[in-house]
Order: C-alpha cells, then sequence, then structure tokens
C-alpha cells in the first residue's frame, strides 16, 4: 500500500525529518507514537501532501505511484484520507455541502453516514464552527466515512474526546479500517497518531513506530512499545532500543 | 398565470436571460403579481394577491389622494442631483399597497430593465399596513446591447405595525451603466424590514446609501448585501440603521468580493433609544488585486445601546484550500467552494423561495471564480 524510502522533509528550511523508512501492506494498521514535537504530524501531512513540507531527499510510493511531487487532491484521488487534529474553520461552508461534493450527490450516503455518527443536526453548520473536540473527531470521521480511502491517516483520533465519543469514534475507525472482516479479505491500510493507546482498545494495530527528533527509533508490538513508554517515559524507551 | 407578463414579448433572448438572471419569472408562475418598466415605459403593472394593490406610481397618486403625503417624505427631493433629477421626470415606477392583514405566499416582482441608452427614472413607494407581509423581489437589468445608461432610482418603504416587508434587489447592470438609487425606509412597532441586495455582475458604479428608521418599540431591520467587483465595477455602498426607539435591533451584512474593482462597503448603526441593539458584520475576499474598503460605523447616543461590529478583508486562508483538497477536491474546485460559502449568507425571516432564488444567482455567478 505504502512505502516510504530515505524521506527528509524540511519545514521552512530545516530539516525535521531524517532518513525515514516506512512499509506499510494492504490491510495493515500501524501505530506512530513519540513525545510532542517529534515530527509524527509532519510525517503523516508529508504523505498526505500538504504544502510546507519540502521532500529534499528519498520518495513516497502508494499503491505502486510515485506520490513523492504529486498535488495534494492527486493523494485524495488515488485513495488517501486524513483525519485532521484540528481542522480549520471555513465560515459559511456547510459540512452538508462539502460531504455532497465528496460523495458525488449522495445524498442517502451522506444521511446514512451522518447518522451513524450522530452529526445529522450539524450537516447545515459551517464546518468546525464553535464544534466541540469530540465534534470535531466526529466530523473528520463522517466525512472519511464518506471518502471511503484505502489508506487512512489519523492524527490523534482520541484527543479531546470523551468517553461517550470514544467509543463511537474508536469502532468507526475500526469499520473504516475493515477490522470486521477476515485478515485476507481486509485490504484498508491505517496510520494512526496516538499519545494515550485508548484508540488500540478498539482496533488491533499490527506495527507500532516511534518517532523520536525526526527518525524512526523503533519499530515493534505497539502494546509493548506503548507499555514501554508508560513505565520508562520516552527518553529510557529510546536508550534501551539503541542499546 | 402562465401567460408572460405584457412587454416582455418586446425582450430579446439574450437580454431575457439577463432578466432571468436577476430573478425575474417573466412566466409569472411563481409570482404573485409583476410590474415591468423599460426605460420609461410601463408595460405592466398587476397583482392577484388578496389585500395587495401594485400600480404605476402616476396612476396610484391619482386614485388615492392620501399617498401626496408619503411622496417625497422619507427621501428629500433636494438631497443631491439625482433625487433633484428623478423629481424633475414625469413620475414612473411603482406603488405597492399591502392592506392591514395581508400576505403574498409568492413574492411580487418588479423588473426595471434599461434597454436604449439614456437615464431611466423610477420613483416607488412600498406601504405595508399593519400586520402586513410583503415580498418583493426587484430584478434590475440593462439590455447587453446598451452603450451607455443610467438608472436613477427614489423609493420610500413604509413599514407598519407588526408588518414585515423584504426587499431583494437583484442588479444585473452593464459596464458602462451607472446606478444611483435613493431608498429610505421607516419601520413602525414590531415591524420588521429586510433588504437584501445582490450584484454579482459587471457594473459601471453604483452609489446607494439606503437607509432605515425604526420609529417604534420592537421594530428590526436586516440589511445584506452580497457584491462582486470584477474589473472596472465600482460599487460604493452603504446601509444605515437608526435605532430612534427604545428595544429596536439592526443587522448588517455585507459580503464583499473583488476581482479587480472596487467596493466600499459602508454601514452605520446609530443607537439613539435605550434597549438597542445593533451589529455590523462585514467580511471581504480579494481574488485579484483590487479595492475593498470597508467602513463599519457604530455610533451610541445614549447608555442603554449596544452596538458591535467586526469587518474583515483578505484572501483565502491556504489552510482552508488545503482542507479541502484532502477531501479531493483540486485547487480550483476547492477555491470556487469556499468562495461560494463565503457569499451564503442565510437571511432570517425570508421565505425559502426567495432564499432559492438567491443562492440561484450566486450560483450562477460561482462557475467564474
Amino acid at each position: 500500500m505504502l512505502q516510504i524510502e530515505d524521506l527528509h522533509v524540511s519545514v521552512k528550511d530545516k530539516e525535521v525529518l531524517h532518513d525515514i523508512n516506512l512499509r506499510i501492506n494492504d490491510g495493515e494498521t500501524h501505530v506512530l507514537m513519540g513525545p510532542n514535537g517529534s515530527g509524527k504530524t509532519t510525517l503523516l501531512r508529508t504523505v498526505m501532501g500538504f504544502s510546507n513540507y519540502e521532500i529534499t531527499a528519498g520518495s513516497i510510493i502508494f499503491k505502486g505511484h510515485d506520490i513523492t511531487n504529486v498535488p495534494l487532491h492527486e493523494h485524495a484521488r488515488y485513495g488517501m484520507g486524513m483525519m485532521f487534529q484540528r481542522p480549520p474553520t471555513i465560515s459559511g461552508l456547510k459540512l452538508g455541502k462539502l460531504l455532497d461534493v465528496t460523495a458525488h450527490h449522495d445524498t442517502a450516503m451522506v444521511q446514512k453516514y451522518a447518522k451513524q455518527m450522530n452529526m445529522v443536526d450539524f450537516l447545515e453548520r459551517d464546518i468546525n464552527a464553535d464544534f466541540s473536540g469530540g465534534e470535531i473527531k466526529r466530523s473528520e470521521m463522517l466525512q472519511l466515512m464518506v471518502q471511503q480511502p484505502d489508506f487512512v491517516m489519523l492524527d490523534e483520533p482520541e484527543s479531546g474526546v470523551d468517553l461517550e465519543n470514544i467509543s463511537l469514534i474508536g469502532e468507526s475507525i475500526a469499520k473504516l479500517l475493515e477490522k470486521d472482516r477476515k485478515i485476507v479479505n481486509r485490504h484498508k491500510s491505517g496510520l494512526i497518531i496516538t499519545h494515550t493507546g485508548y484508540i488500540l482498545d478498539y482496533l488491533d494495530a499490527d506495527m507500532g513506530h516511534m518517532l523520536c527528533d525526526g527518525e524512526i527509533k523503533c519499530d515493534g508490538n505497539p502494546r509493548e512499545i506503548l507499555k514501554s513508554i508508560k513505565e520508562k517515559g520516552y527518553q529510557e524507551c529510546i536508550k534501551c532500543q539503541k542499546k | 398565470m402562465s401567460e408572460e407578463m405584457i412587454g416582455a414579448g418586446g425582450i430579446s433572448l439574450e437580454d431575457r436571460e439577463r432578466l432571468e438572471l436577476s430573478g425575474i419569472d417573466l412566466s409569472e408562475e411563481t409570482r404573485s403579481g409583476s410590474f415591468l418598466q423599460t426605460d420609461q415605459t410601463i408595460h405592466h403593472s398587476s397583482c392577484t394577491s388578496k389585500g395587495i394593490e401594485m400600480l404605476p406610481i402616476d396612476v396610484a397618486m391619482k386614485k388615492y389622494d392620501w399617498l401626496k403625503s408619503h411622496y417625497w417624505n422619507l427621501v428629500d427631493k433636494d438631497k443631491d442631483e439625482y433625487t433633484r433629477y428623478v423629481a424633475e421626470q414625469e413620475p414612473r415606477g411603482f406603488v405597492i399597497i399591502a392592506k392591514k392583514g395581508s400576505k403574498n405566499i409568492f413574492p411580487l416582482q418588479t423588473c426595471l430593465f434599461l434597454k436604449n441608452d439614456g437615464i431611466q427614472t423610477v420613483h416607488n413607494i412600498i406601504i405595508a399596513e399593519e400586520g402586513a407581509e410583503l415580498h418583493l423581489i426587484t430584478g434590475c437589468a440593462s439590455s447587453h446591447t446598451i452603450q451607455k445608461g443610467s438608472h436613477y432610482g427614489v423609493t420610500e418603504t413604509y413599514v407598519g405595525k407588526n408588518a414585515l416587508v423584504s426587499m431583494t434587489m437583484i442588479h444585473t447592470w452593464g459596464e458602462n451603466v451607472n446606478v444611483y438609487p435613493r431608498s429610505a425606509t421607516r419601520v413602525e412597532g414590531g415591524g420588521t424590514f429586510l433588504s437584501n441586495y445582490v450584484s454579482m455582475k459587471p457594473v459601471g458604479s453604483v452609489q446607494m446609501y439606503p437607509v432605515a428608521e425604526l420609529t417604534a418599540p420592537g421594530a428590526v431591520a436586516r440589511f445584506n448585501s452580497v457584491v462582486v467587483a470584477p474589473k472596472g465595477s465600482h460599487l460604493d455602498l452603504g446601509q444605515r440603521a437608526i435605532l430612534s426607539a427604545p428595544n429596536t435591533s439592526a443587522e448588517l451584512i455585507s459580503r464583499a468580493i473583488t476581482q479587480g474593482g472596487t467596493i466600499v462597503a459602508r454601514s452605520h448603526i446609530i443607537g439613539a433609544a435605550a434597549g438597542t441593539k445593533g451589529h455590523i458584520e462585514c467580511k471581504g475576499l480579494i481574488l485579484e488585486d483590487g479595492t475593498i474598503h470597508a467602513v463599519p460605523e457604530i455610533e451610541g447616543r445614549v447608555k442603554n445601546t449596544e452596538l458591535s461590529h467586526e469587518a474583515a478583508v483578505g484572501k483565502i486562508a491556504r489552510a482552508e484550500i488545503e482542507y479541502l483538497m484532502a477531501r479531493g477536491l483540486n485547487e480550483e474546485e476547492a477555491t470556487a467552494t469556499i468562495i461560494r460559502g463565503f457569499l451564503d449568507v442565510r437571511i432570517q425571516g425570508l421565505p425559502e423561495s426567495l432564499q432559492r432564488q438567491i443562492d440561484a444567482v450566486i450560483d450562477a455567478a460561482e462557475d467564474g471564480f
């Protein structure tokens, strides 16, 4: 699905990511962990194709296409989707109007997913205007459900979400990633940034990566990495890996 | 009513499109009354709505002697050269009288069409008596063949006690047309005045500063304007509310986009009585170098008035465009979608059919962004 090779990324002429290598196969879900400022969001936004992230070396291959220098919307059209952590408010643009465009005017589908995400009342509201933390996540999730990407990146899906909403978000992500299917029938892949690991209560991740100072310091079982971070803290955890 | 309005037959296909862009339904199917004035000739004036009368002004003045007191009453005849010019002409334009408690489900339409070079003058009087609800759409357009023309329009509107008047004005003028509307409204206790102005097409220049005075408690005024200034267009637009009586309120909203033209968006609320509330919201987008000059003014004259304003002028944020691109829209689609949202002003109290009409006019322009 996704292959990142020797990726170096600069933001405002400063290198933020160094020599990243990552391979995510069809049907796999990976988890990205690491302290604040380690470059997790930068990695997601670079893969999605946002401007301001300059790829100075390396390549990103998605479904066999080299998308290293392909514009953002083409990434989406190839089948990538992203849940934003802090999406912008767009004054005047109704959530329902955007969904209508991305759903190619399939109103029934929009209604179905909006109901599932308890977002029917938000369709006539300006996107993200005065949305609470949980509402933003539900709106993001709804947009992804309509988009049905093959590869979905989630930037801290559990942050700012209360207990009631976290199960709704968690279960929807699991569904989006076809976790309800048998492994052989599962094709959708994901890359999820998490600090708390709560999201792992709702879906199994196949692999975890720890990013620190713009480098992947460790790959392995996500629960084990999380456990060791919780017990020892990030710095000890990194030291352990270096030994 | 399936037959066309009288006088529509003389309008070319191209010009019909321009009138439709201004919200005019020549078949009259979705209207409860129509008025058509081409240059200085009034072709048609009728209304099927019970309790509502629409007449050419000269006819109305002869029929109702009391109208004299409403004529040049809210607008000063000597206000400027344009009002003086209108006063010197044989009166043209329309009078609408909505009798006590009347209501029109389909809006009335008035069409002011400039076909030949020259100056068109109109003087309109709109009266909604106590408890009446009157919805009016005014489409102003010029022929695509016009070389040089002007439109001077005086409108005096009287909103009675607990009455509601919504006036939606859509302009489709040409690059060589100069327009000087002079409008004033008086709103009595519990009355509501809604004014919507839409101009999406090139125009030489428009200069206007309609005013609404709220003269008794409970009166409300809302002004909305949605304008686009292509290169060469100069729009100097104001909206003013005078809150003269206690517990009156006003909201003045404008959305301005320049594609190289000039827009001066003026707004002024005067809070002159206790318990009054007023808010101004002015947002401008500069798509191509041009000018958007927002001049929001709030003037409080008593302790218990609450007035506020917000104004913002700038470009579309990159983060907004990229947010939509991440959903698969290309840059042009994302930009157009954001602009359409920017221009989407929901007008409280406006019937759905009129809102759809406004939406359609804006949608038609969306392709141009």
